[in-house]
């Protein structure tokens, strides 16, 4: 088993899997039931997502080699069981997950998760785009797969920071300070991790598609980046498994069935 | 040889016609486009078939009830030889929802899908797609929103009846 190719997988579920559930805690919270819906349905895409790269990565871990358990076990889990999608969710420590910081972020008010959905989509978009074509036929087929649920939400998430930044006073002031809140976060995206040695990706490229296309969007929203954007103190660590302090709390409730009643099921 | 295989591919989609889809019961998986491919290797007892589908979106929480109306159904009609896969690309696309599948919708209250163009794009504030409302057949609908009440419907409104409506989106 490729371990780097696993940890990236991983890394690609944990990233959809936790802004699932950020987004999916505004369920009948939302402040028109329309957009409630629209987010609640973006939750459903990204979870549906993390399933396909769950389900993937379980399929590989099941080999029954000991290189394949000794990883197992360095991710925090046991050997003895068989690895599913949801021993993936559910029996994992913080420490053991990859997702990107951005997507652990607190939803704040509505323009945060606005911001937060608009950030990572784009990203999201440019990068399935070129996962499109990895050599691995599964990566490659859910990328192809996602990329079309992907185009409406950063269509949707694009048009709300457009109508939100350049709506009211206080709708205005709300962007720009989710932007200030969350732009330490985004430099992450293109820093490659160990396991991304061998993605064939151009990070650089990447992000400089990335930050066209926020750059209008922002100015479009009569918005602003942060001054000198590019000096911004960057957090990193979450693709390493290191997190802010909002992913133990988040876990704590995602896996809160599980670990009270391991392996209950209906 | 071939002949045998034949009948056992249409006995077998037959069988795959008769599953509806969950959140929709008026389309069949047929319908749908869900079924993409049924394939039979050896004959006699050594018979095996192997069914082959795809999710219309990856979150879709009706695949998992699909999957198991398909195998209550073949459990039924006595087959046991068969392997259901999932596979993901190519990816579903409205276009493989069938004609009869479309005026079933309509039928049912629901909009069918208009052919694919641009509104599959990620370009913002596009000019909205021209929806039929299924119930006056007027033209004049507008869209209330983009996300409905399943992953693959859009909220639309008639301007002349005024009814709001469900769009079976583009995708
Ligand atoms: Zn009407």
């Amino acid at each position: 088993m490729n371990t780097s190719l696993v940890k990236y997988i991983l890394h690609l579920g944990d990233t959809t899997l936790i802004l699932a559930q950020q987004n999916s805690k505004w369920c009948g919270h939302g402040p028109v039931l329309e957009q409630d819906i629209a987010l609640t349905n973006i939750s459903l895409d990204l979870l549906g997502q993390a399933r396909n790269f769950y389900q993937y990565a379980a399929e590989l871990m099941n080999e029954n080699e000991k290189s394949t358990k000794d990883f197992i076990q360095s991710l925090g889990m046991q050997t003895d069981e068989k690895i599913t999608e949801d021993i993936l969710a559910y029996h994992r420590k913080e420490r053991f997950f990859f997702n990107l910081l951005l997507t652990e972020q607190p939803n704040g008010d509505w323009g945060q998760t606005i911001l937060r959905q608009f950030l990572y989509s784009r990203f999201q978009y440019y990068l399935y785009e070129k996962l499109q074509e990895h050599p691995d036929t599964q990566i490659a087929a859910i990328a192809a797969k996602s990329i079309k649920e992907t185009t409406y939400h950063l269509r949707w998430s694009s048009e709300w920071v457009i109508r939100l930044g350049d709506g009211t006073a206080e709708s205005h002031e709300r962007m720009q300070n989710a932007i200030d809140n969350l732009w330490p976060y985004t430099g992450e995206m293109f820093l490659p991790a160990d396991f991304e040695a061998d993605v064939k990706i151009d990070f650089s490229g990447l992000k400089n598609k990335w930050l066209d296309a926020v750059t209008s969007i922002v100015k479009q929203a009569t918005l602003s980046l942060p001054e000198n954007e590019n000096k911004v103190y960057m957090h990193t660590g979450g693709k390493e498994g290191r997190h802010t302090e909002h992913l133990g709390y988040i876990l704590t409730e995602l896996q809160y069935m599980q670990m009270a009643f391991p392996g209950a099921n209906w | 040889m071939p002949a045998i295989t034949n009948d056992t591919v249409q006995k077998v989609w037959d069988m795959l016609a008769t599953v509806a889809d969950p959140e929709v019961p008026v389309l069949t998986i047929l319908d749908l486009g869900i079924v993409r491919e049924v394939k039979v290797s050896g004959t006699g007892e050594n018979e095996k078939i192997e069914i082959i589908i795809t999710p219309t979106y990856s979150g879709c929480p009706a695949m998992d009830m699909i999957r198991m109306n398909i195998r209550l159904v073949l459990a039924e009609e006595g087959l046991k030889n068969y392997t259901l896969t999932t596979v993901l690309s190519p990816a579903w696309t409205t276009d493989w929802m069938s004609e009869e599948g479309k005026q079933k919708l309509k039928a049912y209250g629901i909009a069918p899908p208009n052919p694919q163009q641009n509104v599959c794009t990620p370009e913002l504030f596009q000019q909205e797609e021209a929806v039929q409302c299924p119930r006056c057949e007027s033209w004049h609908t507008h869209r209330i929103s983009e996300f409905g009440s399943t992953a693959c419907k859009a909220l639309y409104q008639c301007d002349d009846c005024r009814e709001p409506f469900d769009y079976f989106k583009c995708h």
